[in-house]
């Protein structure tokens, strides 16, 4: 062997330029590797309908699990298993997280996964669980959340968050931003007119959720984003099933 | 192996040798009289090393892996993580095919004809009703406060395997079921059709149907508002109703409390407990399995077909 694989080692540890060419075209090689999937990221969200951005109230819900810090115990992506099929429903599509900013997956189960949670329950079983989970489930280790049902919901100016969430590709529309402040308002009011609501926001619940109808408070806000998790997509529509079948024969 | 140290000796020039202390010969490079010896890599490491990548090609080929602009390379194999679930289930299913067909072409009030698809029944919904229904109804389906007992006698819309089939399949007051059991309980007190005085001659009257009290002169005034405004739905001896899902008030138990406060509140505000409609969420074998478990718990009432 003329050059031993060292002295070629050699050769690139001491000329400058060659190391320097070498290093970029290893970082180059990289980077391309995990850059340029992103780009065609789109291509692995399946298409399915009913998606729709979150009403504003299911926004402000879904800010205070964010500040509550829910998502440390609870996942929110039912992985294709049957164990956990069985237990929580139809497995999550990309597409369900797509207007999540940021999703809210997680990564550890210390309570059930809340994907599919919309409509599992009634309101008053979340207020009450949220209350004292003890009291309708005697084996949990949530802590309680009563204040959720006395701090006034606070959620700032909606129609900069839509707007901000728009700017990321949440396709709220100019009516929607204009209208979030009072979306929000009147979702949660049983008196409020709800029907300009229910056509923007196609499928959206519009009642009292925390019990108390005189009050607009975060528990409020909190069970609407739960009773709207996972329910969008119609997983089980003839179509919606048609098609997954499909995929799973590819 | 090109590094290995055999050959680095020569070719590495002036001052490759022997370490004696460890007999293992250095790779030739000093710094300040530092030197580093050219240890080989542990053959059993090397072994696995080479296997990994050996497997990783066999993986590629197999399993869905390169990613490309339209998806990624599907493998030979054709896995996907959808499609095991799919097989998975199917074998699962494969199982208990016979029962689940024999019970799914059995209308829900004739399993009890049939005492073994029954026990099957029931197993399957003892299985189901553990996944779904106890943290609103309790693991012995005993309830609590505005969740029914289900273990009782006491049926707010009824006892027999088809009105709990109903229940199940469409629920009560939710939203989104057109079929949904709903009735509505006025709100006496808030809506202000009673005064806080009528509302408490009423709970006094209640309580004394209940047996809970002796007979007043509030309870007597409470019994003429309770025959005008009550007596529809909950039935003049408050024997309750079943159409609107109206409780029994002249028995001991007891959905929301019968102790004066709770009964203040009901009368004043009203109740209207929400239970969710499972069509959409459990097939309608398992809907019978869960009719069929609840059914068996202790008040399963005989069908009125079958009477």
């Amino acid at each position: 062997m003329a050059i031993s694989f060292l002295q070629r080692h050699k050769m690139i540890e001491r000329n400058i330029t060659l190391l320097a060419a070498l290093a970029f075209g290893a970082v180059t090689i990289g980077g391309i590797v995990e850059i340029a999937p992103l780009f065609w990221i789109d291509n692995t969200i399946e298409k399915v309908q009913g998606m729709r951005p979150y009403t504003p109230l299911e926004q402000a819900g879904r800010d205070i699990y964010i500040r509550e810090g829910c998502y440390l115990c609870h996942s929110q992506m039912i992985r294709p298993f049957r164990d956990e099929t069985e237990r929580y429903g139809h497995y999550s599509l990309a597409a369900e997280s797509m207007y999540d900013h940021p999703f809210q997956w997680g990564s550890k189960r210390t309570g059930p996964d809340l994907a599919r949670v919309g409509g599992k329950y009634s309101d008053a079983w979340h207020v009450q669980h949220l209350k004292d989970p003890r009291s309708v489930v005697p084996e949990s280790i949530m802590p309680t959340y009563q204040f959720l049902a006395t701090r006034d919901l606070d959620a700032g100016d909606m129609r900069a968050e839509t707007k901000v969430l728009s700017e990321v590709g949440v396709p709220y529309t100019q009516q929607d931003i204009a209208r979030a402040n009072a979306d929000l308002a009147a979702q949660a009011d049983p008196q409020a007119d709800a029907t300009d609501l229910k056509k923007r926001y196609p499928k959206a619940q519009a009642r009292d959720f925390d019990g108390d109808p005189r009050r607009l408070t975060e528990m409020d806000a909190l069970v609407a984003y739960l009773q709207v998790l996972g329910t969008m997509v119609d997983t089980g529509a003839p179509a919606a099933q048609e098609k997954l079948a499909k995929e799973k024969g590819r | 192996m090109v590094h290995d140290h055999d050959q680095a000796g020569p070719d590495t020039g002036k001052t490759s040798r022997l370490d004696e202390a460890t007999g293992t010969h250095t790779v030739g490079h000093e710094w300040d009289g530092i030197e580093e010896l050219d240890t080989p890599l542990p053959r059993w490491w090397l072994i696995l090393f080479y296997l990994c990548i050996v497997f990783a090609i066999v993986y590629v080929i197999l399993y869905p892996a390169l990613p490309g602009l339209r998806g990624a390379t599907p493998g030979v194999l054709g896995w996907t993580s959808r499609g095991a679930l799919a097989a998975d289930i199917k074998t699962a299913d494969a199982g208990h095919a016979a029962v689940r067909a024999a019970i799914a072409a059995m209308p829900v009030e004739d399993l009890v004809k049939n005492p073994v698809l029954q026990r099957a029944a029931i197993e399957g919904g003892r299985a189901a009703f553990k996944q779904n229904c106890v943290q609103c109804h309790g693991a012995g389906a005993a309830g609590s406060k505005g969740y029914p007992n289900l273990n009782d006698d006491d049926w707010l819309w009824g006892g027999d395997i088809g009105a709990i089939a109903q229940t199940l399949q469409h629920g009560i007051r939710y939203p989104g079921d057109d079929a949904t059991r709903i009735s509505q309980m006025p709100a006496f007190g808030h809506d202000g059709i009673l005064t806080p005085a009528q509302v408490q001659d009423v709970v006094s009257h209640v309580r004394v149907i209940s047996h809970q009290e002796a007979v007043s002169a509030a309870s007597q005034r409470g019994a003429a508002i309770f025959a005008q405004n009550c007596a529809v739905c909950h039935g003049a001896n408050g024997e309750g109703g079943r159409q609107v899902g109206a409780p029994r008030l002249n028995d001991a138990i007891w959905l929301y409390g019968g102790d004066r406060a709770a009964l203040t509140e009901t009368v004043t505000n009203a109740r209207a407990g929400v239970m969710p409609a499972w069509q959409q969420r459990l097939d309608p074998v398992t809907i019978k399995m869960l009719a069929a478990y609840v059914h068996s718990l202790g008040g399963g009432e005989t069908s009125p077909a079958a009477r």
